[in-house]
């Protein structure tokens, strides 16, 4: 028989405010509760149910070798073997103050390796991949353009708006007669951004001309707002003497160190490091400016992207990322891109403050750029922004998305959830847009950019010395060598070169 | 493979003054009672450093155990005491990261000096050192320009084996956009790192891990903080009329050692430590191939695109009637480095491959195919 008068019975608080038992008793109890674990099961079974989800600790350790306690057969109680343990809560228990008890009893729960002290718990839960609810999605307009809460605060203006929507029509009519222009061959290649006019002006909108923007290549519309022309969009496009780029990138290759917006380059993801380079180089200026990268939802599998958002997590940089999360990496869904709840949660895993927004609502991604902008600026803090869209262009000139969805999820996403048609919509209703102004801007744009497209067709080509130029700072002694023969070689064989080089 | 014989070479045998000797890795101990002072290549890399940081206050050295570690091989000793966590930054594990964001800080007009702890790992952030530094400038039409040095250990140490001894000096070497620096001497590395971290385009700088602590004479001149090599000129370390011999990085040692073997042969060769890759100082090796006449290239690379093919196109297109005989390519072998000593020796040139090579070229020996 057990003396149960050799047992102090506590009362305590775990974690969570469910209450425990703490039973004190002496080795003689514990040596008895071993021994008779395997031997009279119904006698220690009684007494276990009894002592139930109860914490047992042996009183007076010096040896705590002699036992050692199968945990399934106690259903639920525990015993400390470590000597350490034990003397650490008993030397807590003889100053406990029964009532006090939570305090006492959190503090020993508490595990102290490096990265910062945790609880233990004794239930192995493992934490889901993901959970049931998905992040919720910020969201200010419904899909009719409706304000979905009357407590509209912190929104765009009229007139912040009105440029808005402007922005997002010429963006999308450029789009619309440069890809013709593509397929008439006077092109080689243009990538749309249909169905995302409104994370390109919005953010845009956001921003102060300030802040240094990476862009991947769905953005042109960030550039377009900051006064970027047509005529400079179509001489980039074409290749001519007159683009920024002297014919070096491919189209909408765009870039401006002016408008602070960074060349676009190919590989993916490379920008979200850099801009967090760009972002360290802000915070050792202390400018009242941040970095702005922006990304899509295929690119978050590359290295760069986790390398990137733990470095600015690491180092504190201003730097907003922006992920265009448009369901689609040329024919890979997002559902065989990855298998966590979108990009959010990936902040989240990085230590960075995250929000998902609806990024087919202006008013909505005006807010929340707007907010995580202050947040990065004044706290020196990354933020990361995913924005839930579709992709309704193909992923470029060289893909048919046809093949690998149907025509009707395209022209769906194409007209009832369009940006455009939203914002339409509400500023139609708020008495700011008329059919008549709308008739007008896109007769307007249509002409436009009709004209930069016939100009930039018209303008020379890049001399040949461009050829050789910016490899370097200083043309070095080889290429003005290889300059040299060149020209030569054009002078006496004339004929085996193309007649439109501008020499 | 007969044995080797180490000469013991003596002060005065027709050579230049800075004729060096070489030493156990691990000691720096001075061996001439003149004036002249001696430097480590880490001192002079270390010296580099801390002069170019103090002089401009963008420039910050980023990598992995460059601040509180002291730098993986302690290049980087003393500057996180001297300048601070902003300036001298440790990195999470990730090349890729830190390549990019050092290029990044670069497109906003930062200095960056970014470590790999050697080349070898260069590989995980080769991505962003050719597309991202290379070709920003060109492809953004002079408006992003890149002032960035990548630098670390490069090419063989000593028993590490194939993933920590490939040298990277042609991979490098054929991209246009990249400077590529090889110093070999302490005078040779602070000049060329000094005049990388002061270059306006991204520089590859590759150290060799055996050179670290040896040490070399350094005049008043090399040790002023203003001091600066000129990048993409040769240096000839000593002269001679009978057969040219480029090396670079350990090489350059090598090549010496077996000059001083050749001339007891009477052969007279001139030994020219290229500096840099690219631009590759072809005017002096053709100037040279023209005065001797034969050519041996010498590297731990691999032999097939390597230094020593493009060495020898190109005397081949500007000196081909100055050659009296083929031009010799002592190269590693072509294998991934094992890593058992005898192996490994087997893998890399050797002083006597050198003097075999320069004796074959000046047909003094059996003629015989390219490996020895």
């Amino acid at each position: 028989m057990i003396n149960i008068s050799l047992c102090r019975l506590t009362r305590t608080r775990r974690g969570g405010g469910n209450f425990m038992k703490k039973i004190i008793c002496s080795n003689q109890v514990i040596n008895w509760l071993c021994s008779h674990q395997t031997t009279s099961q119904t006698t220690s079974a009684s007494l276990f149910s009894i002592l139930g989800d109860s914490m047992i600790i042996r009183k007076g350790i010096r040896d705590s070798s002699s036992c050692r306690l199968a945990y399934a057969g106690f259903m639920g109680a525990r015993c400390y073997n470590s000597m350490q343990t034990g003397e650490q809560i008993l030397s807590e228990e003889e100053e406990e103050d029964d009532n006090n008890g939570d305090s006492d009893f959190e503090k020993t729960k508490v595990m102290d390796y490096p990265g910062g002290k945790t609880t233990y718990t004794i239930e192995m839960n493992f934490i889901p991949g993901s959970f049931e609810e998905r992040v919720k999605c910020y969201r200010v307009l419904d899909e009719d353009g409706y304000p979905i809460s009357s407590n509209m605060l912190e929104h765009m203006s009229e007139e912040l708006a009105l440029k808005v929507y402007s922005g997002m029509v010429t963006l999308n009519t450029m789009d619309k007669f440069f890809y013709e222009a593509q397929r008439q061959g006077r092109l080689s290649f243009y990538l749309t951004s249909f169905g995302e006019e409104a994370i390109n002006l919005a953010s845009a909108a956001a921003l102060s001309f300030d802040d240094i923007v990476l862009a991947q290549y769905r953005e042109p519309g960030v550039l377009l707002w900051r006064g970027f022309t047509l005529q400079e969009f179509a001489n980039q496009c074409f290749g001519n003497n007159m683009g920024h780029g002297k014919g070096r990138q491919m189209p909408i290759h765009y870039g401006s160190k002016n408008l602070n917006y960074i060349t676009i380059s190919s590989p993916l993801a490379t920008q979200l490091p850099q801009a967090v380079g760009m972002a360290y180089s802000l915070k050792m200026d202390k400018k009242d400016s941040c970095v702005v990268a922006f990304f899509g939802d295929g690119t978050t599998s590359e290295g760069d992207f986790h390398a990137a958002l733990n470095f600015a997590a690491v180092m504190d940089a201003p730097v907003v990322f922006i992920c265009r999360n448009n369901g689609w990496a040329i024919s890979t869904q997002v559902t065989e891109q990855f298998r966590s709840d979108g990009i959010v949660v990936k902040g989240q895993a990085y230590g960075i403050t995250s929000i998902r927004v609806d990024g087919n609502d202006a008013f909505a991604l005006y807010n929340v750029v707007r907010r995580a902008r202050e947040a990065a600026i004044n706290e020196q803090r990354p933020i990361l922004i995913e924005a839930m869209t579709y992709r309704v262009s193909h992923h470029s000139t060289s893909d048919d998305s046809t093949k690998y969805r149907s025509k009707d999820e395209i022209e769906h996403w194409n007209t009832v959830q369009s940006p455009i048609t939203r914002l339409r919509k509400c500023i139609e209703r708020k008495g700011w847009w008329s059919d008549k102004e709308e008739f007008t801007l896109r007769l307007k744009t249509k002409k436009q950019v009709r004209n930069a497209i016939d100009e930039a067709e018209k303008e020379e080509k890049p001399l040949l010395r461009d050829l050789f130029t910016d490899v370097y700072n200083e043309l070095p002694s080889n290429l003005m060598e290889q300059e040299t023969l060149l020209r030569e070689t054009i002078q006496r064989h004339p004929k085996d070169f193309p007649r439109d080089i501008p020499l | 493979m007969w044995g080797i014989v180490r000469q013991n070479v003596g002060g005065a045998s027709g050579l230049s003054s800075q004729v060096m000797r070489l030493r156990p890795v691990a000691s720096a101990m001075r061996n001439y009672s003149s004036a002249t002072k001696e430097m480590t290549v880490r001192d002079a890399l270390n010296s580099a450093l801390d002069e170019e940081m103090a002089a401009d206050p963008n420039v910050f050295v980023m990598g992995e155990e460059v601040g509180e570690y002291q730098g993986a091989y302690k290049i980087t000793k003393g500057l996180l005491d001297k300048y601070g966590p902003e300036r001298v930054v440790d990195t999470p594990i990730t090349e890729a990261g830190f390549a990019g964001i050092g290029v990044g800080s670069a497109y906003h007009g930062l200095r960056p000096v970014i470590e790999f702890m050697t080349f070898n790992f260069s590989m995980q952030a080769i991505d962003h050192v050719i597309n991202s530094a290379a070709k920003s400038n060109y492809m953004s039409a002079g408006q992003i320009n890149v002032p960035i040095v990548f630098r670390g250990p490069n090419g063989p140490a000593a028993g590490v084996g194939a993933q920590h001894s490939q040298c990277y000096g042609a991979w490098y070497g054929s991209v246009p956009g990249l400077k590529v620096l090889v110093p070999y001497s302490s005078e040779d590395a602070r000049g060329l790192l000094k005049a990388a971290i002061r270059d306006p385009d991204p520089v590859v700088f590759l150290e060799n891990e055996l050179l670290y602590g040896e040490s070399f004479p350094v005049s008043a001149e090399v040790l002023d903080s203003s001091f600066c090599l000129p990048i993409g000129k040769a240096k000839i370390e000593r002269e001679g009329k009978d057969i040219t011999i480029t090396a670079f990085s350990k090489m350059v040692g090598y090549a010496l050692k077996a000059a001083e073997i050749l001339e007891k042969d009477g052969i007279n060769a001139e030994v020219i430590n290229l500096r840099s890759i690219r631009p590759l100082d072809r005017a002096t090796i053709n100037a040279s191939v023209r005065k001797t006449n034969r050519l041996v290239t010498v590297e731990e690379g691999f032999p097939q695109h390597g230094i020593g093919a493009e060495i020898c196109a190109s005397v081949v297109e500007d000196s081909f009637g100055y050659l009296d005989a083929p031009v010799e390519r002592v190269a590693g072998a072509d294998v991934p480095t094992p890593y058992a000593a005898n192996l490994e020796r087997m893998a890399f040139p050797q002083i006597e491959d050198i003097v075999r090579a320069a004796k074959r070229a000046c047909y003094r020996a059996v003629p015989m195919a390219a490996t020895a």
